[in-house]
């Protein structure tokens, strides 16, 4: 009996749950029909604390910032970069804010992997079509401060990149900054300061949705146009499931 | 270059510092030598609860493993250890019937998200019916920290668990009722497809992660829980017992978010019994009774943002470690045991951290205390072995026994003292005892009971299943090609598929597998679905005794070359090959393969 009541007065010293608590709400049963079910208003669950423990000052926080918003402030720093056609823009505001976007990172005088990357790239957004520029945005980040827009705009000129994707280049400490906070980083220092470890990687995601993925830039461009899709299903709120998102005919069967 | 956690730069000498602020607060906290109080009154935390930003024990040194390591994971705020009891996730119970009524086609019309009809419907018609929904609940982790909003299946994460029986087929139907859009605390993706890990199971209700379905559709899942062999060469014997598993669990196989969905809670156990493995210390093998004395443990660790809610670096690509360590859901829990035997069913959830599991007797440092591994996978090994530790990757399990009536009146802890200090695998480092992280701490304080359950000095399991030649040998390079995963240099794609795709082996046959690892310093635990397999060598030598059974995870390091003997039986489709630590699989060191009826390629190095 000690313990049930010590049960009752845990569960009413979560702020939040105890008018429902004392409306006596009943934990839902799952029915037949999803549509029926509704989430739980309270834990199904609650473990017996150890005697005399109470609940710490944190157990009713409430967030101070949305999830978005903690989503901008701990990937997104509001850093002014430069486009390759000498466009200053806000890093948050102008790239990412309500957007999908697919991020990478290049530099122009990369000789081995970055020429596969972009020209796979290039394939996905050939393949993506009149959605880059529209509801789809392309970004790629010079690792080297010193590529100008210039140089940025005669290697995308040389891949013959469409509109809708853009080349991105700042100062050496704001692109520094942008590889790390996008994770575009290596463990061990000595492999972290050779710029070719982080360029294979290709992320792409919804700011709203808070939803981002990652794939290696040279997949196959086309299951990377289908990975994209699933994001921009999910953002446009008319989600696609797997027989709707990818081409292969007679999935699973023999 | 040096960072802190906000991308600031910092000196060689604050970077220093905030190293040994990581290294001070785990001994302080993590071995529990100093209370909430004491820290409070040595002034190294805060009345909200943070340990105080200064003195070498900054909390946000946490996350910075190394000074080129990422940025965003934050610091968990302080929890007191060890203040709450340990739950035991509910069993979950069968339903009458379900409407609308299963059918071998996927139920399209309906909202049913299956995308190839049932194989095995009819052969192995379900005795019982289940049915689960994935909803976000609140669910408690620690006094110390709010009720976090999480992935749920019926409100319970971790998940209820499955009690299953061979030869009884069942039938599961999964409901994803959670709602598009923005997620609570930033991550987790709202479409979901549920493996059972690592159950013998058709392909179509395996949980592929290229077979995900979305939020208000269901998914049918059909398990026949039968031995492998059942349709093959074990036809009319219903199997080969030698092939008996016990402790399976089922995880969320999101593609791409894998990772992201199983941190949020979407995990739970599946225990398969049978007339040996009967549940009762009285019968069979007479392994310890269930429920009372055997007992799931799922150990996780997490990390919380400074609001006290579960984080998740969405931009990691190397494996998140956290800071706090769960079992079954909550942070550092007690148990209150019976001085006499139990079996304790470990998985190590991850996501991605390797563990290696002590009972440490803080009264007794000096002395690695012994106890009896008697599964590896959810697999019973031949017989128990004698222990002092289990080393598991992620979505590795062991089943132990450990007789606590020679502990009576104590408390001890399972305590993991394998050192990692980021995803790229641990460090070979194993801590000192009591200077590791604890995740449960068991307390012998329950009144003595009587004990029925057998010796396991003197248990004898079942044979390992027969090897025979194999069709073909097959090698997987797992490489790492400027920060992207590749097997062999090919890419994930989830259109690798049907009679066309690059791994082709025929139903009914073996082969080997040799997987190798390129990548470098990383260790990757890499799992194959559908049969378990066996580990004939590693690196030409024989394996230490725990992985000479059977498994389906195995750990790959740098330069190992692992020799795997693999059967494919009695059900076709693709299954996945992936690395278990969550984060690499999502980008996506993973690649299909194909159990085709017509046969295999004899593609060497697919």
């Amino acid at each position: 009996m000690e313990t049930t009541r010590r049960r009752l007065i845990q569960l009413a010293a979560f702020a939040p749950l105890a008018s429902a608590f004392v409306l006596g709400e009943e934990k839902k049963k799952a029915t037949s029909s999803a549509a029926a079910i509704s989430p739980a208003a309270v834990p199904k669950m609650l473990p017996e604390l150890a005697p005399g423990v109470t609940l710490g000052p944190l157990a009713n926080h409430k967030p101070s910032l949305s999830p978005r918003e903690q989503a901008h402030q701990r990937y997104f720093p509001d850093v002014t970069l430069t486009t390759h056609e000498g466009k200053k823009v806000n890093f948050y505001n102008d790239l990412i804010k309500g957007k999908i976007v697919t991020l990478n990172f290049m530099f122009a005088d990369c000789q081995e992997i970055c020429p596969l990357v972009t020209a796979n790239l290039a394939k996905v957004q050939e393949q993506l079509g009149g959605r880059v520029g529209k509801d789809i945005f392309m970004y790629s980040f010079s690792l080297q401060g010193q590529d100008s827009p210039a140089k940025l705009k005669a290697y995308r000129k040389a891949y013959n990149i469409q509109p809708g994707w853009t080349f991105l280049t700042g100062n050496l400490d704001t692109m520094e900054l942008l590889r790390r906070k996008l994770g575009f980083t290596y463990p061990d220092p000595k492999t972290d300061g050779d710029k070719t470890q982080h360029i294979g990687n290709f992320r792409f995601g919804s700011e709203p949705l808070i939803m981002w993925e990652t794939m290696p830039g040279m997949a196959n461009p086309r299951y990377l146009v289908e990975m994209i899709s699933y994001v921009e299903a999910e953002h446009q709120g008319h989600p696609k499931g797997a027989r709707e998102i990818f081409h292969s005919a007679a999935r699973g069967k023999g | 270059m040096y960072y802190n956690v906000f991308g600031e730069k910092v000196s060689k000498t604050r970077f220093k510092e905030m190293v040994n602020a990581q290294k001070n607060r785990r001994e302080l906290i993590g071995a529990n030598q100093f209370s909430r109080r004491d820290l409070m009154r040595m002034g190294l935390l805060s009345g909200a609860g943070y340990l105080v930003a200064k003195s070498g024990l900054s909390g946000q040194a946490w996350g910075q493993s190394a000074p080129s390591g990422p940025i965003n994971q934050p610091a968990s705020p302080f929890t007191r250890s060890f203040v709450t009891a340990m739950p035991v996730m509910p069993i979950h119970q069968p339903v009458a019937s379900l409407t609308p009524t299963p059918t071998v086609d996927p139920n399209t019309a309906a909202g049913e998200g299956r995308t190839a009809p049932h194989q095995a419907l009819t052969v192995f018609p379900p005795q019982k019916f289940y049915q689960t929904v994935q909803q976000i609940a609140p669910i408690f982790v620690s006094p110390d920290l709010p009720l976090q909003q999480l992935y749920t299946f019926d409100g319970f994460s971790p998940g209820p668990t499955y009690v299953a029986h061979y030869q009884e087929p069942i039938l599961v139907r999964n409901f994803n009722n959670i709602p598009n859009g923005p997620q609570p605390s930033g991550f987790g993706v709202p479409s979901v497809t549920t493996h059972l890990h690592n159950s013998h199971t058709p392909s179509e209700s395996d949980g592929n992660p290229c077979d995900f379905f979305n939020s208000g559709q269901f998914y049918d899942q059909h398990y026949p829980n039968q031995y492998a062999g059942v349709l093959s060469d074990f036809i009319g014997q219903g199997g080969d017992i030698n092939e008996a598993m016990s402790t399976l669990w089922y995880h969320d196989h999101m593609i791409g978010a894998t990772s992201q969905n199983v941190y949020k809670g979407l995990a739970g156990f599946y225990f398969l019994f049978n007339d040996h493995d009967t549940g009762n210390e009285t019968t069979g093998f007479r392994l310890p009774t269930f429920p009372d004395f055997d007992i799931p443990m799922m150990f996780a660790d997490r990390v919380f943002d400074q609001d006290g809610a579960m984080a998740f670096d969405l931009m990691n690509l190397d494996g998140i470690l956290g800071d706090k360590f769960l079992t079954n859901g909550v942070v550092q829990p007690f148990f209150k045991v019976h001085p006499r035997k139990y079996r304790l069913r470990w998985l190590n959830t991850g996501i991605s951290r390797f563990v290696q599991m002590f009972l440490t007797d803080p009264s007794n440092l000096g002395t690695d205390q012994v106890f009896f591994q008697i599964c590896k996978d959810g697999n019973l090994l031949p017989q128990p072995i004698q222990v002092t530790s289990c080393t598991m990757g992620v979505a590795e399990r062991a089943d132990v026994i450990i007789d606590f009536s020679q502990y009576a009146g104590k408390s001890l802890f399972i305590e993991n003292r394998l050192q990692q200090i980021d995803g790229r695998g641990p460090t070979d480092v194993v801590l000192p005892a009591g200077q590791g992280e604890n995740y449960v701490r068991i307390d012998v304080t329950l009144p003595k009971v009587k004990d029925n359950s057998g010796d396991p000095r003197f248990m004898k399991f079942y044979d390992l299943p027969a090897l025979e030649a194999p069709r073909i040998s097959r090698t997987f390079h797992f490489d790492r090609l400027n920060g992207q995963w590749s097997i062999n240099g090919i890419f994930m794609d989830c259109n690798d598929d049907g009679p066309k795709v690059r791994v082709r082996v025929g139903l009914n046959t073996a082969e080997h597998w040799i997987l190798s690892n390129l990548s470098g310093d990383w260790e990757h635990p890499i799992h194959i679905h559908f049969e378990e397999h066996r580990l004939l060598s590693r690196d030409r030598a024989t394996p230490p005794p725990p992985e000479q059974g059977r498994n389906d995870v195995t750990r790959v390091k740098h330069n190992n070359r692992n020799e795997l003997f693999f059967r494919f039986r009695d059900f076709h489709g693709h299954y996945p090959m992936h690395c278990h630590n969550l984060v690499h699989e999502d980008h996506a060191m993973m690649l299909l393969w194909f159990i085709d009826p017509n046969g295999g390629d004899n593609n060497q190095l697919p």
